[in-house]
Formats: C-alpha cells, sequence, structure tokens
C-alpha cells in the first residue's frame, strides 16, 4: 500500500519533538483564539505567518504550526457560542442555536463535551478524506496546461462570490481589486514596472502577508474601536457543570456526527465554500432530517454536533484543493497558501512529487493535533472558558500590537507598517460596504500565477487568444466557473440570507 | 446612497487603473501578450462590477457616528505615528505608548490602559525577542 507508507513517513516526520511540540502550542493558541470573539481561524493564523518565519521554521513545522491552529480555532468558537450565544468565529454561529439552549438548561458541559467529540469526529474523517481524495485530484491536475489554470483560477474567483458575499457585484469588484494590487510590482515577465509611481519601495511588490494581516488583523481592531466593546464575558455564565455527557446521549448523535461529517468535507472541498458553509447546510439538513418533534433550536443535542461536525470536516476538506491544486477554498486556507507562497513552495500537483515530505508531514501532524485537541476540549475545557474573562479592551491592543511586531520583524521596514494600517482601513470601509476580503487576499496572492499562465498559454500558441477555451478540460472548468457565478445569482439569495441572519459585526470576516 | 457612492469610486478607480496600464512603458522584448493586458482585462472587471454596484446598491450600511469616526481616525494617527517612531523611539517604549492608547480608548481606566500598555510591550519583548530572538527595533537605548 503506497498510501500507508507514505502516511507512515509523514508520521516519522511529524513525531519529532520539534514538531509534537508546535502541534500542541498552535492547538492551544488556536483554542485560545477561535475561543475569543474577535479571533478567528483567518485572522489568527494571520498574525502568527510573520512570526513562524522570523523564527526561521521551516517549511513542515511552519505548516504544522498554523493547521494546528486553524483546526483549532474550528474547535475553540464553539466554546463561547455554547457559553455566551456569541460565536466565537464565524463558522461556530450555527452552534449557538442549539448550544446555548442546552447550557440555559443547565447542560453546559454535555454540550461542551459533546460537541468536542463532534468536532473530532468531523476532523478526523475529514483527513482520512484529504488522503483519499487528493492524490486523486492531483492526477488531474497533472492534465492541467497554463489554459487550464488561467480558467482554475477564473472558477476559484467566480465560486468564491457565490457564498462569501450576498452580492456578486462587490465579489467581483473585490476580486479584481486583490488581482490588482498583485500588478503592483516590477513585471515579472518583461521588466518593465508597472503601477509603481516612482515608489522604489513598490518594485518589489506588495508583500501579500501586510495585506493580510492589515485586512483581517487591523481592521478587526476597527470594528472593535467604533463599536467600542471593551467589556469581557459575565463570569457567571461561565460555570460548567459535569463534564461528560451520557452515552445515550452520543449515540444518539453518532448517525448525524457521520452524516455532517460526509457533507461538511463536501462543502470544504468546494472551492470558495469554506467552514461556515459547511456548518450551515450540515445544520439546515439535519433539522430536516431527524427533527420530527421540533427540539431544534431548543437545546438539542444532535443541533449542536450537527454543526460543530460539519465544520471540522469543512476545514479539512478546504485544505484538499489548496494542496492538489493550489487553490484555496476559503479564507484560512488562503491564509495558509500565502505561507507556503512565502517559504517558495508551490502548492499544487507537484508538490506531492516534489515535496512529499511536507504534503504527508502536515497530513500526520493533522492527525496528531486532532487527538491533542480532543484531550485539551473536553478535561481542559474548563482553562480555555476562563481565556474568556478577558476584556476586549486588553486583548485588542495585544492584537495590534503583536501584527505589528510581526510584520516589522520580517521586513524591518516602516513603509511596510504604513501599508499595512492603509489596508486595516481599507479592510474596515470594505467590510462596512459588505465587500467580502476573502477574493481580495486570493486575489494578491494568486494575480502573478494568474497572469503568468495567461501570457504563457497565449504565447505558446503565437497570439492567439482562442487558445484559453481550446480543450475540453478547460471548456469545463470555465463551465462550472460561469455555473458557479450565475447559479448563486438565482438560488443563492435564500441560502445566503439564512447564513447572514445570525451573523455578529465582530469577527465576522468569512473563515 | 452610500453603495452609489462607493460604486462610482470603484468606476474612478478603474478608469484610473487603465490610464496608469497605458501608460505602461512597453519593453522591446516582449511577450505576446505584453504587461499591459491582464491589467486592462482587470480594470474591466472592475469598472463593470462597480457600474453594477451604482445601478443596483445594497441597502445603506449602518455608519458609526461622526464621535465614532474620529476615534478610528485618531486610532489611525496613533499608528501611523508609532510606525514611525519605532525606529527613533525604540520598541518598548513606542509599543507602550500604542498599547495604552488603544487600551484607554476601548473602555480602559488610565491606570488600567497604563498597565496594558507596558504589560504588552514588556511581554512582547521578553517573549519574542529574549525567548524567541526575533529582532525589534532599536532605539536609542538598544530596546
Amino acid at each position: 500500500m503506497d498510501l500507508l507508507s507514505n502516511l507512515g513517513d509523514g508520521f516519522a516526520i511529524a513525531l519529532t519533538w520539534q514538531n509534537l511540540l508546535l502541534a500542541l502550542l498552535g492547538c492551544f493558541l488556536g483554542t485560545v483564539m477561535g475561543a475569543l470573539p474577535g479571533l478567528g481561524p483567518s485572522n489568527g493564523v494571520a498574525i502568527l505567518i510573520p512570526l513562524a518565519f522570523t523564527l526561521g521554521l521551516g517549511a513542515t513545522p511552519s505548516l504544522i504550526l498554523l493547521t494546528s491552529v486553524y483546526y483549532g480555532a474550528m474547535y475553540g468558537g464553539r466554546i463561547s457560542s455554547i457559553l455566551l450565544n456569541i460565536p466565537g468565529d464565524e463558522p461556530a454561529m450555527m452552534t449557538c442555536l442549539d448550544g446555548h439552549p442546552m447550557a440555559k438548561k443547565g447542560l453546559a458541559g454535555e454540550a461542551l463535551s459533546l460537541s468536542g467529540i463532534a468536532s473530532f469526529v468531523g476532523a478526523f474523517f475529514a483527513t482520512w478524506g484529504l488522503i483519499l481524495l487528493a492524490p486523486q485530484l492531483v492526477k488531474i491536475a497533472l492534465l492541467f496546461g497554463p489554459a487550464e489554470y488561467f480558467a482554475l483560477f477564473a472558477l476559484a474567483f467566480m465560486t468564491l462570490g457565490g457564498v462569501s458575499s450576498t452580492n456578486q457585484a462587490k465579489s467581483a469588484f473585490a476580486a479584481a481589486l486583490g488581482l490588482g494590487l498583485a500588478t503592483i510590482g516590477v513585471d515579472t515577465q518583461t521588466g518593465v514596472p508597472r503601477f509603481t509611481f516612482g515608489e522604489v519601495h513598490l518594485y518589489d511588490g506588495l508583500d501579500f502577508l501586510v495585506a493580510i494581516v492589515g485586512l483581517f488583523a487591523l481592521s478587526e481592531v476597527f470594528i472593535f474601536l467604533e463599536n467600542r466593546h471593551g467589556g469581557n464575558a459575565d463570569g457567571s455564565k461561565l460555570k460548567i457543570g459535569k463534564l461528560y455527557p451520557p452515552m445515550s446521549m452520543i449515540k444518539q448523535c453518532i448517525p448525524t456526527m457521520l452524516r455532517t461529517s460526509f457533507l461538511g468535507f463536501l462543502a470544504g472541498v468546494l472551492p470558495g465554500a469554506g467552514a461556515s458553509l459547511g456548518s450551515f447546510i450540515s445544520y439546515s439538513m439535519e433539522k430536516r432530517l431527524v427533527d420530527k418533534e421540533g427540539t431544534f433550536g431548543t437545546g438539542d443535542p444532535r443541533g449542536v454536533a450537527a454543526p460543530e461536525a460539519g465544520n471540522n470536516a469543512a476545514a479539512g476538506g478546504a485544505l484538499v484543493p489548496m494542496l492538489a491544486l493550489g487553490v484555496p477554498g476559503s479564507g484560512t486556507t488562503a491564509v495558509l497558501l500565502a505561507v507556503l507562497l512565502s517559504l517558495n513552495i508551490t502548492p499544487g500537483p507537484l508538490l506531492f512529487t516534489q515535496n512529499p515530505d511536507v504534503v504527508w508531514g502536515l497530513i500526520a501532524a493533522l492527525f496528531i493535533a486532532n487527538f491533542m485537541l480532543l484531550a485539551m476540549n473536553i478535561p481542559m475545557v474548563g482553562l480555555f472558558t476562563r481565556v474568556l474573562m478577558v476584556p476586549s479592551r486588553i486583548l485588542m491592543p495585544i492584537v495590534a500590537m503583536v501584527s505589528f511586531v510581526g510584520i516589522y520583524g520580517i521586513s524591518g521596514s516602516s513603509f511596510d507598517l504604513m501599508v499595512m494600517i492603509g489596508f486595516g482601513v481599507m479592510g474596515w470601509v470594505l467590510r462596512k460596504f459588505d465587500v467580502p476580503l476573502v477574493p481580495i487576499i486570493l486575489g494578491t496572492l494568486l494575480g502573478n500565477a494568474m497572469e503568468n499562465n495567461l501570457r504563457r498559454a497565449v504565447t505558446i500558441d503565437n497570439g492567439d487568444w482562442w487558445t484559453l477555451v481550446d480543450t475540453p478540460l478547460a471548456l469545463s472548468l470555465w463551465a462550472i466557473a460561469i455555473i458557479g457565478f450565475v447559479l448563486p445569482l438565482i438560488i443563492g439569495r435564500k441560502v445566503k440570507a439564512g447564513m447572514h441572519a445570525k451573523r455578529d459585526d465582530e469577527g465576522s470576516i468569512s473563515d | 446612497m452610500s453603495d452609489r457612492i462607493f460604486g462610482v469610486v470603484g468606476l474612478l478607480l478603474a478608469i484610473g487603473y487603465v490610464f496608469a496600464a497605458l501608460a505602461i512603458e512597453e519593453s522591446f522584448l516582449s511577450d505576446a501578450v505584453g504587461p499591459k493586458a491582464f491589467p486592462l482585462l482587470l480594470a474591466a472587471v472592475l469598472g463593470i462590477s462597480s457600474l453594477v454596484i451604482v445601478l443596483r446598491p445594497d441597502a445603506e450600511p449602518d455608519w458609526p457616528s461622526l464621535g465614532r469616526l474620529v476615534e478610528i481616525a485618531a486610532a489611525v494617527v496613533v499608528m501611523m505615528l508609532y510606525a514611525q517612531m519605532l525606529p527613533v523611539a525604540g520598541f518598548v517604549l513606542a509599543t507602550a505608548f500604542a498599547a495604552g492608547y488603544l487600551a484607554w480608548r476601548l473602555g480602559s481606566g488610565l491606570i488600567e490602559a497604563v498597565l496594558t500598555g507596558i504589560g504588552t510591550s514588556v511581554g512582547i519583548y521578553v517573549i519574542f525577542h529574549l525567548v524567541l530572538g526575533l529582532s525589534l527595533a532599536k532605539g536609542p537605548w538598544g530596546f
């Protein structure tokens, strides 16, 4: 078995002391960030990237650290959903619906441990799904030429808008803006400077890490300043009670967890969907399927298990297109893509043949992290509830300063900090207008690759632009892209209205 | 109304982008596509989507009151000063001020704000510089 030997190699890489410690640290930080409203998976990972670099970690260790944060944040989001009825991050908002009523009935401990188990089940199956599906996708991706890659990038942007925003025009605007930002700097093919306006600092282009930290982390600080939410959680609500759910409750939830893990994984694999959609459709489907007595929304344990298994499975699923195609399906995986690009590793089919150690080490680390998270999130959940006592008037300054330190640590230039502040303000304004930020990030990340593939494809065919729609593969990618863009215009409004109804202003960046 | 203004700004941005793209000097060693085509394509998408936003605006966003806007502007100014002062004043001093200011504006009392500022700055200095060895801005006193 090729697969098992690969996985064995992966465990050999992941089971070093350094990597285990990094996974543990990542799981801990991730759970804390997920639990705190205002810090979610995407901005949590974003502020840690620069630190991972300046510490001189290699590719595999940095990825292990940051994906553990990613998985951890998916676990942590449920804590404040259940105890406070405030989603700790966006994917956890569906958990509020039944989690908080359970806590009100005095079943907070049971809800927390049950959702911990559901998270584990979702993440566990999704990691297996990643192992099985990614290599198949790689086989298809190896057939891609430049024209197909260009179509694939277009597909990613066009489907991304379908889910992440209520207005397709605004997501198209965001994608074009992000891609436009990527064109700043010296043109890689001909060497002429573009859109630099004579500013030497811009010749290298904008560093996408600066853009990510500004858009995700600093804009959050501005949102808090605007609302002046400086307070902390009411301590009396943080009582947990009994920690372990009765076996009957777990048994009742097993079919739900298995179904929603599968559904969540699929939602994660789809480009542009991500964990919020995963938890949303998992909850909706289970409500339709098993809610015969109308107990969903009043503290039904299955209503807690469904979105948690769904969002964790989607988190794993979103890694599939990121690793196999180099096209991330969600905000956080876009941030992880930034990590890979900065380490000079190009994700995509070649990653599996050229850097198998990175891929399989990462996958093994995901399994290990998942077990660590289960251990942290059930017996030790009391520790994390105490984190909710930290008021955001103390937390947000720390977030801002860590962002500054990280970016300054990379470049040591005040110019980059000014650019980051500019992105922070831009992020705040765009969020006010409900323009999604994820396409912007994706655009700055993929802009150069997208343009290079376009130019390569057309140049190979001596300047014939029809080459872009020449092969059946390219044509089918374009067809999916167009359907993905048009379909939400017709049927998407209802789904999105449901998804955005419970949305909170803070921490509402798409995962 | 806000959305219409936003769309118009987007349109102006697209037009400006077109002019900047046309001003790119082509090298004689260009490929078949050249450095202008992709930006022009993007400008088209930017322009069309802005036009749609102008024609079909969403509901008005909740704009904060003027006071809150001033609050955000003040924070931006403080952060910009922070970015400029870092190499001059050194990390610890500059960060203590910036973090303290933010904590104060988010609703901390005076003493709590001072403590948050000093705590954040010294904490980051110890963890990131002394323990993890990250290079931070050096001021006249070396920290």
